[in-house]
């Protein structure tokens, strides 16, 4: 079956937002991870909880919440609209903003519980070595949790492609703007008459699911095997 | 007896520490100078606060208060708020288990802590340590003493100012542990970096040892040269109880190969037979003789088996209460200390005193070449 522009520009669109919820929630992701499997702090399960708040709520709410901070009558949207000209409701950005903040805890529990099962003795023995804490980091504890990094990614990626509820209620469903795949099949099933086209968005979503977790396995394999060829 | 009790050491004292712990229930508190050249060895049982002590050395571990100094250097004080965290502060450690990284092969392991690119030292000691057949391999397909060996020479192709050894034969079998015994004093004297070497073996650490802190329960109960302190009849529980020994140092000076005996010089008038070894002519060595490996005769026997007879004088004798019925006793041959156990019996009726002359007669056997 060959794609309508339509169906090609859903495509590009959902990856496009997903990648980029990706790039935006990963450093940010790597360091909360990090602070938690590493550190004990008073309110650490308040912390812990809110990460996780996205999880539990409904997504409605989420984006609810986004509109009122990142909205350009928001705290932090006022702000952004008056230093950097940024606004984001309503833009794909915003879309990214909204699928990144649903993805994050999903990036954050798979990334912890591997960075956690890092022994701490091998980064002991690396400082001993004379490597700062941030070589330790980037040499020793990232590349052993790479395994629950990659998880952690593409559960995020899978989250973020799929995200409907927040994306609708803080970025809209403008097409060619911010209308991913969920949210096209969503209007087509609101149109009488657009079983098949929805049927074919459908398979679209099932193909895209498979061959981003076929590519993770693959990229998980390849890792494996160049850090076991490393020499430092 | 100038050098059997303890004497302030005169040698430069290069690392000084002074600390005070508390973990749980444990109160470790310490103050020592160590001298800057050669093993110290840290001896004790389990839980006596060596491996606690060698964390604070290292900066693994912050003590509630102390002071330590290496050289010039201020490591740590508490009262000042120093603090050098442990990349900083070039003291290597090889831990009990090896702690190899995984995910690097043994090269990459090797070559993680150097300063530079120094193509000849890590020849030299992927060499000394035996690795060269193991440098593409992963740490996970090395057996034990390998990945020992391993981790020693990662320690040190990080050029430290000190190497900590945290009873590295720890878990090995017999003849692993002798073979990497001898590459870690091989490598102690070919190497110019002082090692602080912790066990809770007393065979062990008089192998490879040159001063010695007997610890007990957080505290030091004796820091000194290991000669000195072997001699010491206080500490005969601590140093081995039965298998308390003497250690002397000679050079060798001829093999008999038909017999496959080692003759041992410890001065111009002494010598030593031994069994044979592969140490070459001119080369020092190091013996230990277990106390209740002696035997005296108030007279040179003739006719008997015994190799050694060395005439000596009883400088000292006491029976310890946990060993009622033998005697132990200090000999003194030329500049040298042997330590005697007998039994109460012969004591007796041999109406040995101190002061007296005696013939000292140890089996070639006997030895334990280190």
């Amino acid at each position: 079956m060959s794609l309508s522009p339509a169906e090609w520009e859903v495509i590009r669109l959902s990856l496009l937002i997903g990648l980029a919820a990706i790039a935006w929630i990963l450093p940010p992701g790597i360091a909360v991870a990090w602070w938690l499997a590493r550190f004990e702090f008073r309110g650490k399960a308040v912390v812990d909880g809110l990460i996780h708040l996205p999880l539990v709520l409904p997504p409605v709410v989420v984006g609810y919440l986004l509109l009122v901070t990142l909205g350009r009558q928001g705290v932090i949207g006022q702000w952004l609209y008056s230093t950097l000209g940024v606004s984001l409701p309503f833009t794909w950005q915003g879309a990214a903003v909204a699928s990144g903040v649903m993805a994050f805890p999903l990036l954050v529990r798979a990334l912890r519980l591997s960075l956690e099962a890092v022994d701490p003795k091998l980064e002991a023995a690396a400082s001993t070595l004379g490597a700062s804490r941030w070589r330790v980091f980037t040499t020793i504890t990232l590349p052993l949790a790479v395994p629950g990094l990659l998880t952690g990614t593409v559960l995020a990626f899978a989250r973020a492609l799929s995200e409907f509820g927040a994306t609708i209620t803080f970025a809209s469903n403008i097409p060619g703007e911010t209308r991913t795949l969920p949210l096209a099949l969503y209007t087509l099933i609101q149109s009488p008459g657009q079983e098949s086209a929805a049927a074919r968005l459908c398979l679209i979503a099932i193909a895209i699911a498979l061959v981003s977790l076929i590519a993770s396995e693959w990229l998980a394999r390849r890792t494996r095997q160049r850090l076991q060829e490393r020499d430092g | 007896m100038a050098n059997v009790t303890t004497t302030p050491q005169a040698s430069d004292p290069r690392l000084k520490l002074q600390v005070e712990q508390q973990l749980g229930a444990f109160h470790l508190s310490v103050a020592l100078n160590l001298p800057a050249t050669g093993v110290s060895g840290f001896f004790g049982p389990s839980g006596s606060g060596k491996t606690s002590l060698l964390r604070l050395i290292a900066g693994l571990e912050r003590p509630k208060q102390g002071v330590i100094t290496l050289g010039e250097q201020t490591l740590l004080d508490t009262r000042q708020g120093i603090f050098v965290p442990p990349h900083r502060r070039r003291i290597g450690v090889v831990f009990q288990e090896a702690r190899l990284f995984p995910h690097y092969r043994v090269r990459g392991n090797l070559t993680y802590g150097m300063r530079k690119p120094a193509a000849q030292r890590f020849a030299e000691i992927v060499e000394l340590l035996g690795i060269e057949a193991l440098l593409e391999r992963m740490p996970g397909t090395l057996s034990g003493g390998e990945a020992r060996r391993v981790a020693i020479g990662r320690a040190l192709l990080s050029e430290p100012q000190l190497l900590l050894m945290d009873e590295p034969l720890t878990g090995l079998d017999g003849a692993r542990k002798e073979e990497l015994l001898r590459y870690i004093t091989r490598l102690t004297q070919q190497v110019d970096i002082p090692v602080i070497y912790v066990s809770h073996d007393a065979e062990e650490i008089t192998a490879i040892a040159d001063h010695l802190v007997v610890m007990k329960a957080g505290q030091v109960r004796a820091s000194d040269k290991l000669g000195a302190l072997l001699q010491r009849f206080d500490l005969t529980h601590e140093l081995g109880g039965f298998d308390a020994a003497s250690l002397l140092q000679g050079e060798v000076v001829a093999h008999e190969t038909a017999y496959g005996l080692t003759h041992l010089a410890l001065d111009d008038n002494y010598q030593l037979v031994l069994p044979g070894t592969s140490a070459p002519i001119g080369s020092h060595l190091r013996v230990r003789i277990l106390a209740r490996d002696i035997a005296l005769a108030l007279t040179p026997p003739a006719n008997t088996s015994y190799r050694n007879q060395l005439s000596a004088t009883i400088t000292d004798f006491i029976t310890l209460p946990e060993a009622p019925y033998t005697v132990e006793l200090r000999l003194s041959i030329g500049r040298f200390f042997l330590r005697a156990r007998l039994t109460r019996k012969s004591w007796d009726e041999m109406g040995l005193a101190k002061g007296m002359q005696v013939t000292a007669l140890i089996r070639s056997v006997s030895f334990t070449a280190c």
